[in-house]
């Protein structure tokens, strides 16, 4: 049916059911979808990222994954990591970092740091409270800040984490494997030439004698 | 104030923006007006310049990906679409087909989230009280919750990589995704019986800024503006990348070319998205999501040039690309929709009310981000 | 009479709903006369005369403003619940403290006047704004026998201090020396004359019938019901509805409400004639604004919604004063559900709407209106007076509107 003002009329209809509409919708499923952000938090969704984070193994000074390669501060599109790397007291570099900054201010939450880590060490976190009233000190984050445990990226990206652990332990199995297979063959050459040595020294005699 | 320029009538000039409501943006135009008629428009712009093009020389290859999500900010993985794409042809890479498949469901819920947004922002031109805006950024919000289910981030997705995506779709989410796809032909009812029929629409957007086909070709316009003059050019279909060919879908385009062509053009491009969509969720095969030929650290194609572009939601989205076989691309250029639709922003406004500046420039759809770059 | 005796007619007033405003009044002239005859003397009629004036002074301003504060949060609890957000909750119960927020916000603000600005008038303009919309509410009736000013030319008086409003905000534009204000206060020039027409022919439609301008003479004359259930109110005649509806749109654009909030219209002028106020001058605007607005929406419940007449005879025990002011904030609700719906007019077309349609369908509503009275004001009298206006409307309705403008003229052509 359209007489002049039909159009207005079929709008206010659909205005008066969103108005009347939003006070049944207690779910957040179809019109009302605000989150009221300090009393409620959004439940967030697994694949969530906002900054990067270092993991570490059990001990967050020995077991800490990376070993300073440098290479996600090179691949940074924005470029705000600073790495810095250790040193013994002899002046030897060490594979772990001494300096590790990131300035999440600078950040975009691009995860190409994750992605390009060959350690699988820096992983994103999914933190969202960051705000501070001073741009430098709360914002550049160091290593101490940056450290979080292996159980703690279990718990935000449970799905993520069991892969990479799945990845380590097959490359550390294949390592284990490898080096087993390097002491056997090595032990199997031991004992080849001790077989021979002896084959030699029992076989000398007889020509000997 | 000159004879020539309104018959001897006093003429007011007035600098629209780039701290004005409706600019969409850090956005300026320096009207010049006669009354309420506009005279003389001329856009100002580059104040939201970032140096896009320049800093990707300095980046890695894959480096440029997260800068490409904040040119058109408000569908960024279709700019991630743009870039890879490029990016293949200049080194010939193969994508694989599931790859493919999720390209072309990210990029159509981008067209439609981006669809829906704009028949908001063009009722807040208008100077509706932001039903509409709230409506459709209600429904754009449900989307971008599943990108961020899917990529990690509500907007600034990153999402493409060279030779694929860079992950595979979480469990659930294509289930997720189709459930909320089938809803949205109801929105878009509602959003219709909102607006479509309502007289003061009818009367602010017909007639108003037309645009005929020969001169929106001439301009180089391109995408839903492009298609509201009534020529039929798609490059979905056109250049057929992707998987697009293999998808049964209709390019609708207009008679008139004026705003309510440009208008009606994102709601029936909406529902086309939809049957793209329905289609790709039933066709999407198994496999692996990234060519693994492709290095992450280190990529360099070989010495070479490409153009590759895609079907934004704004139009034809093109990069240009040089590369001198090094780790850094050597040229680095962007065809961006936004900026080549705004070509013809005089040529539309002069004679309208100054009231129709807003609603032209909203039913051409920028983002400065993407103009200014 | 000592003070216990006018402490015992309070209950006995509180009993009575129906005049309790008016026994209020009473009770505090009766004070006075007390606080008098304790010191000794005959309060002198001019200062009871001037007690009376006082109090209705007050309470009209203290009823206004209060409703303007509630009516500040109300629509924007409305207006984001249409566009499905909460709205001003975080200011005490449900937000209700919202508008003692604004208002030391409002107040704590810097006050700016642009060093080009005309400062005099760039000053007076809020006051030359505010000072009509205060006067405009004193000849409502608000309900039996509750009129401040009962003038017998109420209407007139009421439109020719209401047409001040257009004065003040040009002011405000011309004072400001900005091109957003000057073109918000031509604007706003133009779409008030222009209203006020079709505002002006619906009231003297109503005029015509009631056959007086005193705004309780109308509402009296709107008073019984047909068939013993069907209130006479002017709305229910097609004449009435035609004539209510344009006044409402005309009150739309006289109080610069969504659709026509052309003058400060946000997306093009960024805020018109308010572009350089702010701080306390800016709430005084924004004051003025609301105040005017409920004046002329009370006018409408005057005119055509029978005032302070209850809608059904069974629900007169409710107090008539209670009925004003629930078909005021009905207005109120739907003003703010008409923003929440329609986009804004352009200035041309805003014109043509009130030349070519709103005011040849106040002509055809007062054609109506006398075909009504002459045949008998009966049935006979509602078919003929319906189809007089019914035929205009869609005659306006297709040459101004559908000829032009139609969704269903368009063809969308698609390729496989």
């Amino acid at each position: 049916m359209n007489f002049p003002g039909s159009g207005i009329f079929k709008g206010m209809v659909v205005s008066a059911i969103n108005l009347f509409g939003s006070y049944f919708d207690r779910a957040h499923a179809k019109r009302l979808i605000t989150e009221q952000y300090p009393e409620e938090r959004p439940t967030l969704p697994e694949a969530s990222r906002s900054f990067p984070f270092l993991v570490f193994d059990g001990d967050p000074e020995k077991g800490i994954r990376c070993v300073a390669c440098k290479i996600c501060e090179k691949e940074c599109p924005p470029q705000c990591i600073l790495i810095e790397q250790d040193r013994d007291e002899n002046g030897k570099l060490l594979r772990r970092p001494k300096v590790f900054n990131i300035d999440i201010s600078v950040c975009m939450g691009c995860q190409i740091c994750v992605e390009s880590c060959p350690f699988e060490s820096i992983r994103m976190d999914n933190i969202y409270e960051v705000s501070s009233y001073d741009r430098f000190d709360s914002l550049v984050l160091p290593k101490e800040k940056l450290l979080k445990s292996n159980e703690y990226y279990h718990s935000i990206h449970p799905t993520e984490a069991a892969e990479t652990d799945a990845r380590i332990e097959a490359a550390r199995l294949k390592k284990e494997a490898a080096a087993k297979a390097a002491a056997q063959k090595m032990a199997a050459a031991k004992a080849a030439a001790e077989a021979k040595a002896a084959a030699e020294q029992s076989s000398q005699p007889e020509s000997q004698a | 104030m000159t004879e020539a320029d309104g018959a001897g009538a006093q003429t007011l000039d007035v600098s629209l923006g780039p701290q004005h409501p409706s600019t969409h943006g850090v956005f300026r135009m320096n009207v010049r007006m006669d009354g309420e008629t506009v005279v003389k428009l001329q856009p100002v712009f580059g104040y939201l310049h970032r140096n896009h093009e320049k800093l990707a020389e300095g980046k890695s290859w894959l480096g440029s990906m997260p800068f490409t999500d904040r040119l058109d900010y408000i569908c960024p993985i279709t700019n991630n679409w743009g870039y890879a794409l490029a990016v293949e042809k200049l080194a010939g890479i193969e994508v694989p087909d599931r790859a493919e498949y999720i390209r072309v469901i990210v990029g159509e819920m981008t067209r439609i989230q981006n669809h829906t947004a704009f028949l908001g922002f063009i009722l807040g031109d208008m100077g509706a009280w932001g039903s509409a805006l709230m409506y459709a950024f209600r429904e754009r919000e449900k989307i971008l919750d599943l990108f961020e289910g899917l990529t990690g981030a509500r907007m600034m997705a990153n999402y493409m990589r060279f030779g694929g995506v860079r992950c595979d779709l979480p469990a659930g989410w294509l289930e997720k995704a189709r459930a909320y796809i089938e809803t949205y032909p109801a929105f878009l009812d509602e959003m219709e019986k909102f607006l479509t029929g309502n007289e003061i629409l009818l009367s602010r957007l017909q007639g108003v800024g037309v645009m005929s086909a020969e001169r929106a070709i001439n301009g180089g316009l391109s995408g839903p503006v492009l298609r509201a003059s009534g020529v039929d050019y798609d490059i979905r279909k056109v250049d057929g990348y992707g998987v697009y060919p293999r998808l049964k879908f209709r390019v609708p385009r207009g008679t008139v070319g004026d705003c309510f062509d440009r208008f009606m053009l994102r709601i029936l491009e909406i529902r086309e998205s939809i049957q793209i969509l329905q289609q790709a969720f039933a066709q999407i095969p198994q496999g692996p999501i990234l060519n693994p030929a492709v290095k992450t650290r280190g990529f360099k194609p070989p010495v070479g040039e490409a153009y590759g572009r895609i079907e934004g939601p704004k139009g034809e989205l093109g990069f240009h690309l040089v590369s001198d076989g090094g780790e850094k691309p050597y040229r680095y250029h962007i065809r961006p929709p936004s900026l080549i639709n705004l070509t013809l922003l005089e040529e539309m406004c002069v004679g309208t009310k100054i009231a129709d500046v807003m609603v032209i420039l909203g039913s051409i759809d920028i983002v400065l981000g993407e103009v200014d770059r | 009479m000592n003070f216990i005796d006018l402490l015992k007619r309070i209950p006995e007033i509180c009993k009575t709903p129906e005049t309790l405003p008016l026994e209020g009044k009473k009770l505090i002239l009766d004070f006075v006369t007390w606080l008098g005859s304790l010191v000794g003397i005959a309060v002198p009629p001019w200062v009871l005369t001037l007690v009376n004036i006082l109090v209705v002074i007050v309470a009209i301003i203290a009823v206004f403003l209060i409703m303007f504060a509630l009516m500040s949060v109300w629509e924007r609890k409305i207006l984001a619940r249409a566009q499905n957000r909460y709205g001003p909750n975080r200011v005490g119960p449900w937000g209700l403290f919202q508008p003692v927020a604004d208002g030391i916000k409002m107040l704590t603000k810097e006050d700016i006047v642009p060093r080009n600005a005309d400062k005099v008038v760039h000053f007076i303009a809020p006051i030359v704004m505010l000072v009509p919309a205060l006067i405009l509410p004193v000849l409502l009736p608000y309900g039996r026998g509750m009129v401040a000013i009962d003038l017998s030319v109420g209407i007139l008086f009421f439109f020719a201090v209401g047409a001040g409003s257009e004065v003040a905000i040009f002011l405000a534009g011309w004072s400001s020396r900005n091109k957003y204000s000057i073109l918000g206060a031509m604007r706003a020039i133009a779409q008030m004359i222009s209203y006020e027409l079709p505002l002006v022919m619906s009231a003297v439609i109503v005029a015509l019938v009631a056959g007086t301008l005193s705004p309780t003479g109308i509402v009296e004359a709107q008073g019984g019901y047909q068939f013993g259930f069907f209130p006479n109110w002017f709305v229910f005649t097609p004449w009435g509805f035609v004539a209510c509806v344009l006044f409402y749109f005309s009150a739309l654009a006289e109080s610069n409400r969504s659709p026509f909030d052309l003058p400060e219209g946000e997306s093009e002028l960024v805020a018109g004639h308010l572009t350089e106020y702010s701080g306390f001058k800016y709430a005084l605007f924004f004051m003025a604004e609301y105040v005017g607005m409920f004046a002329i929406n009370g006018l409408l419940v005057t005119l055509f919604l029978g005032g302070y007449q209850a809608p059904l005879p069974f629900l007169t025990f409710i107090p008539s004063w209670c009925w004003f002011f629930i078909k005021l904030a009905f207005l109120a609700f739907s003003l703010v559900w008409v923003r929440a719906t329609m986009p804004r007019f352009r200035i041309d077309q805003m014109m043509q709407f009130a030349w070519k349609f709103m005011l040849p369908m106040s002509f055809a509503a007062l054609f109506s209106a006398a075909a009504w009275h002459y045949a008998g004001r009966g049935l006979l009298g509602w078919g003929i007076s319906a189809v007089l206006v019914a035929i205009p409307y869609f005659a306006l309705g297709y040459f101004c509107f559908t000829r032009h403008h139609s969704a269903d003229n368009r063809r969308y052509l698609f390729s496989e």
